[in-house]
């Protein structure tokens, strides 16, 4: 049921004019939503506010957070060189190093996970199942202690306790290895999910060429698997990028804690509120473009697909002819 | 494992919190979900878009920045109160916030929902003369509650995890992963044991949730 049309007639003029009505009212319901916000930050409204309708109160309050001067740091080319940019750089390096990482802990874990053997089997899935089961921040947070749990280890295994400063975790570290862990596991339900959609002829038709369990895997299955599944990689890669944000809780210089120290330093934590979650927002939609716009081009792609079966010697020898001849 | 069950009681305070944000933010994020959802499949152009506009605004602002706005923003700097101790205080702003965030994600999968339901049950409902509200009321909310209690499940496990957040500063509620972070810092319990602890603690949290959700869809699925 795509079409929203269909939960409704197409109205009559009784309709239009009741549609018209609530219309009017959205409309009314929106402005006085947004006036709160207004006056509420103007600080007009409350004890010791001027009366609600006098132009005292509607005018641009120089103590309140709409005044020009709260929004003047932000036309000051200084702010975004010393702030923005050093802040939005730490969170594309921590996003980016989590991003590589996660991807390699979800593909080894996502494979182990399929191991024809129990031993590996088991503890990968447990492994995986325990980081996507706990809060992010909570890894984040064991992280940060990870050099005090070392020391409190060490002299129960009859080691001497580290010299101060040979192992430290740094706040971009924590991050990373949280972020890893748990996106890492996400992403290996996704590749195992994705391998195990693959249709069973095409693994049974590499077995019988000849190839073994590895090249089945690294040629046939998880090109296969990593295409159907690029939308939820994408997706998954929007919400880590977002999760840098967690970040500020332990104080790591990135995006939200550059405008919270903008917030702090000129007094205007509201206008700072809202450019932040601009650019964070303007990130995170164009992604998520990315991801629709893959799965788009992989739904045309698998239609095409589907033609192609018609010849499927050509194909076979075309790609198969490949790791064939390298092994 | 000795030093923190000596601590017991403040592990136990800590998910009394985690568990009140939790339940207190599933009701409301419902709640905001379902309007929401009803707006953005309504007649009228205006409600289509503001829904559209919050869904998309706030699902893609990170979770520690809708939560700082709520606690540096409305709390701090517009003085808004909402219970006279700080601590409950807090925790109602942790809620605003959680089940504002939340409620996108719910919307978002009961849309999903209403996607999958055959066209025939709208034009049904519309031969029989139902109002808009009728046709959402009786026929197609219930069915798509029914279709998507799976990923629901999927969002409640999710809001359980983000009540972490909520010990952001600015707002700082005592649950159970400030806790944990107290303990580290205070030294009052080994690392390892702690962490071990307050993971299983969360772990009886969510997977129970999983697996009650995953039994629920099974039996409520509807039969095509």
């Amino acid at each position: 049921m795509s079409a929203q049309q269909v939960l409704f007639d197409i109205p009559g003029p009784k309709a239009r004019i009741r549609h018209a009505v609530y219309t009017v009212l959205t409309l009314v319901g929106f402005f006085v939503v947004l006036a709160i916000i207004y006056l509420g930050f103007n600080r007009s409204l409350g004890e010791g506010a001027p009366p609600l309708f006098s132009a005292e109160a509607w005018a641009v309050n120089p103590n309140g957070q709409w005044a020009a001067v709260r929004w003047q740091p932000f036309i000051d080319p200084a702010t975004w060189t010393d702030y923005v940019i050093p802040g939005l750089l730490n969170t594309l390096t921590a996003a980016l190093w989590a991003a590589v990482l996660a991807l390699v802990f979800g593909l080894v874990f996502g494979i182990a996970r399929l191991s024809d053997h129990a031993w590996i089997r088991i503890p990968a899935g447990a492994v995986v199942e325990f980081f996507r089961g706990i809060p992010l921040l909570m890894l984040i947070f064991f992280a940060m202690a990870l050099p005090l749990a070392v020391n409190q280890v060490r002299p129960l295994l009859g080691l001497p306790p580290l010299q101060p400063g040979t192992f430290q975790v740094s706040a971009l570290a924590a991050v990373v290895i949280g972020l890893t862990l748990y996106n890492g596991s996400v992403l290996a339900e996704v590749f195992r999910a994705g391998i195990n959609a693959v249709p069973k002829g095409q693994s049974e038709a590499a077995y019988s060429l000849g190839m073994n369990k590895v090249q089945v895997m690294w040629w046939i299955l998880i090109p296969q698997a990593v295409r159907s599944m690029m939308p939820a990689i994408v997706a998954q890669l929007v919400i880590l990028l977002k999760d840098t944000a967690l970040g500020y809780i332990i104080a790591f210089p990135e995006l939200l804690r550059s405008f919270s120290l903008i917030g702090t330093r000129y007094g205007n934590v509201i206008p700072a509120a809202l450019i932040c979650a601009v650019i964070y927002i303007a990130i995170n939609i164009s992604l998520s473009r990315l991801a629709i716009w893959l799965e788009k081009r992989n739904a045309r792609s698998s239609k095409g697909g589907t033609k192609g079966t018609a010849l499927p010697t050509t194909a076979a020898s075309g790609t198969f002819g490949a790791p064939g001849s390298t092994t | 494992m000795e030093a923190f069950f000596t601590n017991i009681d403040k592990v136990i305070d800590g998910f009394s919190w985690t568990v009140r944000l939790a339940l207190f933010s599933a009701l409301f994020s419902f709640i905001l979900g379902v309007i929401l959802t009803a707006m953005r499949v309504s007649p009228i152009g205006l409600l289509r878009g503001v829904s559209t506009v919050y869904v998309e605004t706030v699902r893609n602002s990170p979770l520690t920045l809708v939560l700082l706005f709520c606690g540096l923003g409305l709390n701090s700097a517009l003085g808004l109160s909402l219970a006279d101790s700080v601590a409950w205080d807090v925790f109602w702003w942790a809620v605003i916030g959680l089940s504002a965030y939340t409620a996108c994600f719910v919307s978002e999968t009961l849309r999903s929902g209403i996607n999958t339901i055959p066209v025939g049950q709208a034009e049904a409902a519309r031969s029989l003369g139902l109002t808009f509200t009728q046709i959402l009321r009786l026929i197609i909310i219930p069915q798509a509650l029914r279709t998507v209690i799976g990923p629901l499940g999927s969002v409640l496990i999710a809001l359980i995890k983000n009540t972490t957040v909520a010990s952001v500063a600015g707002l700082g509620v005592q649950e159970a992963s400030r806790q944990m972070k107290l303990m580290f810092d205070q030294g009052i319990a080994p690392v390892l044991p702690t962490f071990v602890g307050f993971a299983i603690g969360f772990l009886v949290l969510t997977l129970p949730v999983g697996y009650f959700f995953s039994w629920l869809s099974k039996r409520m699925a509807v039969v095509r």
